[in-house]
């Protein structure tokens, strides 16, 4: 007797699986977010000490791929703060940054864009006059700015990364639904009578969706850049919160001869940023293969 | 083409003044601008003398108004910090700016245009790849921790070049790469997905048969079609890297108009503050006005848009 194999039918989302299963990059980035995220997550747990805690006789210890103890593997800072605990309370801070600031963005930038690609003309217009003038703000420059006169809270930082980086939604997103707005089925759906917000959340939005996440995944990142980049200048979150911006600020210091201390979070940034972006990369890969270039 | 210019135009005017109405609403974001500069010892008297001498109590259409039209004729204010007027703080400052940008914008160029041609020569390659993974840390890695890095290496280890300052042109190479690195990948990209649809194309086919080398082809026929977009985005990133400006010219102390903004925030220096604002705003506006004209010029078919 042979046993038959039943194969389910392909739907889209079992092709996806297939091709996400099968992709290295989607595998890779993946497994390192995840396991970033779980450490921010279980940090309390992980962290071998108290990521605030000063200990000014064990100053600047060395990590251990210099020589130093298992102690701290990471070494101390120059407030003897131990490093490693630090790194992994600082994946908070930049994964909650990062996450909130695109998600505020994204809200922004996909109603904008939406509302410009479906109705075109004069709202389309207004858009993209929104668009140059957004575009035209240096995002650094007024990110200080907003910073240094409202001070530097975690909320402060990322609402004001939030209302900054809503420009490439809007851009993506408005030609992706002029794309989708001339389907049939759009046209099926307006003429059977469909009243517009039906028409824009059930029609419109799932077929920009796969846009609207690769561009969440890059803006993320973008994001995460931004507060180290605001933090590092001193006008992003404040000390002594664990930062991976500001323990570089506070590394630099000491860059003469200490300059390990660095290496470590600068290195956590970029691990954690290239892997958004491989993971953003991957999703259209999945989702819009014949979108390559 | 003339109305084209005039529409661009029109609207680079529009949105000028619109960012120019939130530089300055910025002010007000702070709350009371007065007690802003006055400090926190300052006694209510000295709050009401300074409101009234900068004019903060006036209605704010009325300063508004008053700020632009100076700013329109060079007159910037005058910074609380330094005592001095704004633009005679700011253009010297502007020089040293522009001369790090076009030196980014260069290296940028030459280190992204021909990675782009060579990896769009051998798709999937290892050149191909070595391009991609070149590009790809570029947009991940932070521009002042790679700044910081450079200066570890180039100025603590080997003392090959200065670690700060704005003296000679040693002071700008590592800035400059620093900055040009951060603009290289998405001209690198643009560059080879341009060169991968014009060789698609039947002319660059007739060009082969013709038997005229690959060479010839690839640079005479391919890269003269696949450079006009790479032009624009040449021309926007330039207005882009001004705000980057920002966080390198802080890393290596370059005393330009990004470090001055740096400073001038940090000290709430509030008109030089709008007064930078306003200018990186306008340069990127002309600079994107610039590129859509390029663009205009270099290829007709948009014109109609």
């Amino acid at each position: 007797m042979t046993t038959a194999v039943i194969s389910k039918p392909l739907t889209p989302r079992r092709v996806m699986m297939r091709r996400a299963l099968r992709h290295k990059g989607f595998l890779m980035a993946g497994t390192v977010l995840a396991l970033i995220v779980l450490a921010a997550i279980f940090a309390p747990l992980l962290a071998p000490d108290d990521p605030y805690e000063q200990d000014l006789l064990a100053r600047l210890q060395v990590p251990v791929y210099l020589g130093g103890s298992w102690d701290h593997p990471l070494g101390t800072d120059s407030l003897g703060r131990d490093v490693l605990s630090r790194l992994i309370y600082g994946a908070r801070i930049s994964i909650l940054i990062g996450l909130i600031a695109a998600c505020v963005s994204a809200v922004i930038g996909t109603t904008l864009g939406v509302l410009a690609g479906y109705f075109g003309g004069r709202v389309d217009k207004v858009v993209q006059f929104l668009i140059n003038v957004r575009l035209a703000m240096p995002v650094v420059l007024v990110g200080l700015a907003v910073v240094s006169l409202r001070g530097g809270s975690l909320w402060v930082v990322t609402s004001v990364l939030g209302l900054l980086l809503w420009d490439r939604f809007a851009v993506v997103l408005r030609s992706a639904t002029m794309q989708v707005r001339s389907m049939e089925y759009v046209a099926a759906a307006e003429v059977l009578g469909a009243p517009l917000h039906r028409v824009l959340f059930k029609d419109i939005l799932p077929n920009v969706m796969n846009h609207l996440i690769v561009i969440a995944t890059l803006e993320m990142a973008h994001a995460i850049i931004l507060e180290a980049a605001l933090s590092f200048l001193g006008l992003g979150v404040r000390p002594p919160t664990p930062s991976w911006g500001l323990m570089i600020s506070e590394g630099k210091e000491m860059l003469l001869f200490d300059s390990w201390l660095i290496a470590t979070p600068g290195l956590a940034i970029f691990v954690l940023v290239l892997c958004i972006n491989m993971f953003g990369d991957a999703i259209r890969d999945i989702t819009a293969p014949e979108g390559r270039n | 083409m003339l109305k084209y210019i005039l529409s661009r135009v029109v609207m680079a005017i529009l949105v000028a003044l619109t960012v120019s109405c939130i530089s300055f609403a910025l002010v007000y974001a702070s709350g009371d601008p007065a007690i802003a500069i006055a400090g926190e010892n300052a006694t209510p008297a000295d709050i009401a003398h300074i409101r009234h001498q900068f004019g903060f109590d006036r209605p704010v259409p009325v300063q508004y108004g008053d700020w632009l039209w100076k700013a329109l004729h060079g007159n910037l204010g005058v910074s609380h910090y330094f005592n001095q007027s704004v633009a005679s703080l700011i253009w010297p400052r502007l020089e040293v700016t522009m001369t790090l940008g076009l030196c980014a914008i260069v290296f940028a160029l030459v280190l992204a245009i021909p990675m782009g041609v060579i990896a769009a020569m051998r798709p999937n390659s290892i050149v191909d790849r070595l391009a991609l993974l070149i590009a790809v840390m570029g947009q991940a890695i932070p521009s002042f921790w790679l700044g910081l890095l450079l200066i570890v290496a180039f100025s603590i280890n080997l003392g090959w070049l200065p670690a700060s300052g704005t003296d000679s042109w040693q002071n700008f190479v590592l800035p400059t790469i620093v900055l040009g690195y951060y603009a290289a990948p998405a001209i690198m990209r643009l560059t080879r997905a341009g060169m991968l649809e014009v060789l698609q194309a039947d002319y660059i086919r007739t060009a082969r048969a013709k038997g005229l080398s690959r060479r010839k082809v690839m640079f005479k026929h391919a890269l003269r079609n696949a450079i006009i977009p790479v032009v624009s985005l040449a021309a926007v990133q330039m207005g882009f890297m001004l705000g980057g400006s920002v966080v390198v010219e802080s890393v290596f102390a370059l005393h330009g108009a990004g470090f001055l903004a740096w400073q001038s925030i940090s000290r709430n220096d509030l008109p030089v503050m709008q007064a930078l604002i306003l200018i990186f705003a306008m340069f990127y506006i002309f600079f994107t006005f610039l590129a859509d004209i390029l663009n205009a010029w270099l290829d007709p078919r948009l014109r109609g848009r």
